[in-house]
C-alpha cells in the first residue's frame, strides 16, 4: 500500500520508494527521444514537491508559488546572459539564495494571515514581480524573453546538448537531493509540527509550539527549492520567459498536484507526470483542441478521485485487503 | 509510485508505436503556431492559409513525394513553450523543415535550435526585423515592420507636422517605433510623446488619452493584429479623436481584413502602409479570394497572415521540387535564397540572398466603403522594398 508520509511511519527508505529512480534511468536510455521531455518533467516535480511542502503539510494555500520559481528562473538566466556568471552550479546557488530570501522577506508579512487574505497576498506579490519583469526590459528582455544565456558545462566537464541527456541527469540529481531533503523534514518533529498547524493552529499555539516561526521556516525551505527548480527550467532552456511568473503557471501547477494527491510526497511525483504526458500526447493528436481534453481529465479528476491519483490506488489497495476505511 | 513508473512506460510505449510510421519518400514539416488563448484567430487564419495551399497545388509535389505535417501549438506570444516544441520537433519527430510561428518572441527563442540542428525555418509571421540574423538557416515570407513603419513615417512626414507614438511593449512594436520616428523625423516630422503599452489584455483607453492630450496631427500606432486592432479602434472612437482631428496610421496590423467588419464606420478613413490588402484588384489576389472563400466560406476573409502561410508553403514545395524530395539543409537555404514569386496574392515578391528576408511591395492603404463592406483600398504603391533597417545596418 502507498503509504501518505508523515511522521511516526518508520522513515527508512522502502524498496518500492528506489522504483521511480530506476523508472527514471531507464527511461534515459530507452528512450533518447523522450529525454527533453522527462527533464521538463522533473523541473515540474520538483517545483510541485516544493509546493507540497507548504500546501499540503503546512497548509499554506497559495496561488503565487511561481514568484520564487520565476525569481530564481531569472536570477539563473540574467547572470548567464548580462553579467557573465556560466557556471551553472552558482547560477543555481545565487537562484536559490535570491528565492530563500524573498521566501523570508514576503513570509514573514503574508503568513500572519491565513486564507483567502493569504491567497490574495501571495497572488499580489507575483503579480508585483509578474510586472517588475514585463517592465524591466534591459534586464529581462520583457515580453521578448531573455535569451543568450551562457552556461558553461557543469564541473567543467558536461555540456548542455540539443538532446537534453545532460539536462535530464542534472535535473535529476537535483530532483534527488530535493526529494531528500523533504522527505527528511516530513518524518521528522518539525514535519509533524506543520501537520498539526495545518490541522489546527489554536491547538497548536496551546501546546507551545511556535507556529508563526515554523509556518516562515518552511516557507522559506519551500521557497529555495523552488528557486532551484526555476534555475533548472533556465539552466536546460536557456531561455526565460515571462510566463514563468504568470498565474496560468500558478495555477497549472496546483492543478498537477491536485491530480497527484495533496500531502502525500509521491502526489507531487505523479501529477506533473501523469499531467505533462497527457498534455504532451494530446497536443500531438489534436494540436487544435488539446486544451478540451485537458479539462475533461480534470473535471473526471475533481469528481471522481479526490485525494488525487494516488488517493484512487489507496482505495484500490485497501478494497483489496479488504480493509475499511 | 509504481503506478507512476508504469503509467509513464504505457503511454510512452503507445506514443512510439504510433510514431513509427515514416517511409522515406515522406518529408516532415514541423509547424509551430497559435492554436489557443486570446491570438487563436491569427494561428487559424495562417492553418486556413498553408493547408488552402497544399489542397490546391498537390500537382506541385515530385510523384511519389508526400509531405506529413507535424503540427503544435505555442498558444501566443510563449517564447519558452515555443522552443520545447521546437526542440521536441527536431529531437523527436525529426522534422526537415520548420515553419508556422505568428510571434516574434516565440521566432527568436527558436532561432539559435536551426542553427545548431541545420535545421531550414521558413518564418510564416514573426516581422521583427533582427530575427533573420539570429540563425544562417531562417528566411522570413512574411514581411518585416520596418518594411512598412519606415515609408510610413516618410509619407506622414510630407502630410503632418506632429505625431505621437503608441505601441505594444515588445520587439515588433519597438521596431515599429523605430522605423516610424525615423522616417518621419527624417523629413521633418515631430514626435510629440511617445508611450508602450502591455501586450497582455491591455486596455487601451488610457493610453489614447494620453496620446489625445498630446494634441498630435496623427496617432500612430502599432499592436499584435486581429482582436487588439479592434478594442484599440474602439478606444480611438470613444475617445473622440477623430472628431478632435487626429488621424490614425499605422502598418496593417491595426487594419486587418478580417477585423474590419468588428470594427464598423469607425475605421473609415484610417491610412495604414501594408504588403497585402484582401480588396487588391491584382488578377493572383482575386483568383486566391475566390478559391478561399469556396474553401472557407462566402464571410470569411484571408489577412496577410494567410498570404505569409501560403507563400512560405509555395517556397517549400519549391525546395522539395528542386531537389526531388531530398532534402539537404543547405542546399534548401541556397535554393531559398534564388525564391521568386512574380504573382503572389500580395504582388511580386523574392527573398533577398543576402539577408534572406522578403523583398516585396508596399501598399498605403484607406480603410473605405466598397459595396457596402470595409475594405483596404490600395491607393500608392512602393515597389520591391527591402527591410529598411537591413539596410541602414550596411551603411
Amino acid at each position: 500500500m502507498i503509504r501518505r508520509a508523515s511522521y511516526g511511519e518508520p522513515a527508512r527508505i522502502g524498496w518500492l520508494e528506489w522504483l521511480p529512480w530506476a523508472a527514471a534511468l531507464a527511461v534515459f536510455f530507452a528512450l533518447p527521444e523522450y529525454v527533453p521531455l522527462g527533464a521538463r518533467i522533473l523541473v515540474y516535480i520538483l517545483f510541485a514537491l516544493s509546493l507540497d511542502l507548504i500546501l499540503g503539510y503546512a497548509g499554506i494555500i497559495t496561488l503565487g508559488h511561481t514568484a520564487f520559481f520565476g525569481l530564481g528562473a531569472y536570477v539563473a538566466g540574467i547572470l548567464g546572459a548580462k553579467l557573465g556568471v556560466t557556471d551553472p552550479l552558482l547560477q543555481m546557488a545565487a537562484a536559490a539564495a535570491a528565492a530563500a530570501l524573498l521566501g523570508v522577506a514576503t513570509g514573514a508579512v503574508i503568513l500572519r494571515t491565513r486564507g483567502l487574505t493569504l491567497l490574495m497576498l501571495t497572488l499580489a506579490i507575483t503579480a508585483i514581480l509578474l510586472e517588475i519583469a514585463n517592465k524591466a526590459t534591459a534586464l529581462t528582455g520583457g515580453a521578448d524573453g531573455l535569451s543568450g544565456i551562457s552556461v558553461t558545462p557543469i564541473l567543467g566537464q558536461f555540456r548542455f546538448d540539443m538532446f537534453g541527456k545532460t539536462a535530464y541527469l542534472y535535473c535529476l540529481l537535483v530532483l534527488f537531493a530535493g526529494w531528500w531533503i523533504v522527505r527528511r523534514i516530513i518524518y521528522s518533529p518539525f514535519g509533524a509540527s506543520l501537520v498539526g498547524i495545518r490541522e489546527n493552529v489554536v491547538r497548536m499555539h496551546a501546546i507551545g509550539s511556535p507556529a508563526y516561526a515554523r509556518l516562515i521556516a518552511v516557507y522559506t525551505i519551500s521557497a529555495t527549492i523552488a528557486g532551484c527548480a526555476g534555475a533548472l527550467l533556465t539552466q536546460t532552456n536557456q531561455f526565460v520567459g515571462l510566463n514563468v511568473l504568470s498565474f496560468e503557471f500558478a495555477g497549472e501547477l496546483l492543478v498537477m498536484l491536485v491530480l497527484g494527491g495533496v500531502g502525500r510526497i509521491y502526489g507531487a511525483f505523479v501529477g506533473p507526470l501523469v499531467y505533462m504526458i497527457a498534455q504532451d500526447q494530446l497536443a500531438k493528436q489534436f494540436p487544435e483542441y488539446w486544451y478540451f481534453g485537458i479539462g475533461l481529465l480534470l473535471v473526471a479528476v475533481v469528481l471522481f478521485a479526490r485525494g488525487g491519483l494516488l488517493g484512487i490506488a489507496d482505495r484500490v489497495v485497501s478494497k483489496f485487503r479488504g480493509e475499511r476505511r | 509510485m509504481r503506478f507512476a513508473g508504469l503509467v509513464n512506460k504505457l503511454l510512452v510505449g503507445a506514443a512510439l508505436l504510433c510514431a513509427a510510421t515514416a517511409s522515406a519518400q515522406t518529408i516532415k514539416i514541423g509547424v509551430i503556431n497559435t492554436y489557443s488563448g486570446p491570438f487563436a484567430t491569427l494561428g487559424d487564419l495562417i492553418d486556413k492559409g498553408f493547408k488552402l495551399y497544399m489542397k490546391q497545388n498537390a500537382a506541385k509535389l515530385p510523384p511519389g513525394v508526400k509531405i506529413e505535417l507535424v503540427i503544435r501549438d505555442a498558444g501566443g506570444p510563449n517564447p519558452d513553450k515555443a522552443k520545447q516544441l521546437a526542440q521536441e520537433l527536431i529531437v523527436r519527430d525529426k522534422i526537415q523543415i520548420l515553419t508556422g510561428v505568428v510571434f516574434t518572441p516565440n521566432a527568436m527563442a527558436i532561432a539559435p535550435l536551426t542553427q545548431e540542428a541545420k535545421l531550414p525555418f521558413f518564418i510564416m509571421n514573426a516581422g521583427t526585423s533582427v530575427i533573420t540574423t539570429r540563425s544562417p538557416y531562417i528566411a522570413r515570407f512574411s514581411f518585416t515592420l520596418w518594411q512598412s513603419t519606415y515609408p510610413l513615417g516618410a509619407w506622414a512626414s510630407r502630410k503632418y507636422k506632429t505625431a505621437y507614438i503608441a505601441v505594444s511593449d515588445f520587439a515588433p512594436g519597438h521596431d515599429s517605433e523605430a522605423g516610424f520616428e525615423r522616417g518621419f523625423t527624417e523629413g521633418g516630422g515631430k514626435i510629440v510623446g511617445k508611450v508602450r503599452i502591455p501586450l497582455a489584455n491591455p486596455d487601451f483607453v488610457p493610453f489614447m488619452q494620453r496620446a489625445k492630450d498630446a494634441r498630435p496631427d496623427v496617432v500612430f500606432s502599432f499592436i499584435p493584429a486581429g482582436r487588439q486592432a479592434t478594442q484599440i479602434m474602439k478606444a480611438y472612437g470613444d475617445l473622440g479623436l477623430g472628431k478632435a482631428g487626429v488621424k490614425f496610421i499605422g502598418p496593417g496590423d491595426i487594419t486587418t481584413d478580417e477585423e474590419l467588419p468588428n470594427m464598423g464606420d469607425l475605421a473609415l478613413g484610417v491610412i495604414t502602409m501594408h504588403h497585402y490588402s484582401a480588396a487588391a484588384t491584382r488578377p493572383a489576389n482575386k483568383a486566391f479570394i475566390a478559391a478561399w472563400k469556396k474553401e472557407y466560406g462566402e464571410k470569411s476573409w484571408p489577412s496577410f497572415m494567410s498570404v505569409g502561410a501560403w507563400d512560405a508553403m509555395d517556397a517549400i514545395y519549391y525546395v522539395i521540387r528542386e531537389q526531388k524530395g531530398r532534402i539537404d539543409p543547405d542546399r534548401t537555404m541556397a535554393l531559398v535564397k534564388q525564391y521568386k514569386n512574380p504573382n503572389s496574392p500580395r504582388g511580386p515578391i523574392a527573398i533577398d540572398p543576402a539577408t534572406r528576408d522578403i523583398i516585396q511591395n508596399e501598399y498605403m492603404r484607406e480603410v473605405r466603403k466598397v459595396g457596402g463592406q470595409l475594405a483596404n483600398v490600395e491607393f500608392e504603391t512602393f515597389a520591391q522594398v527591402k527591410d529598411p533597417w537591413k539596410e541602414l545596418q550596411k551603411k
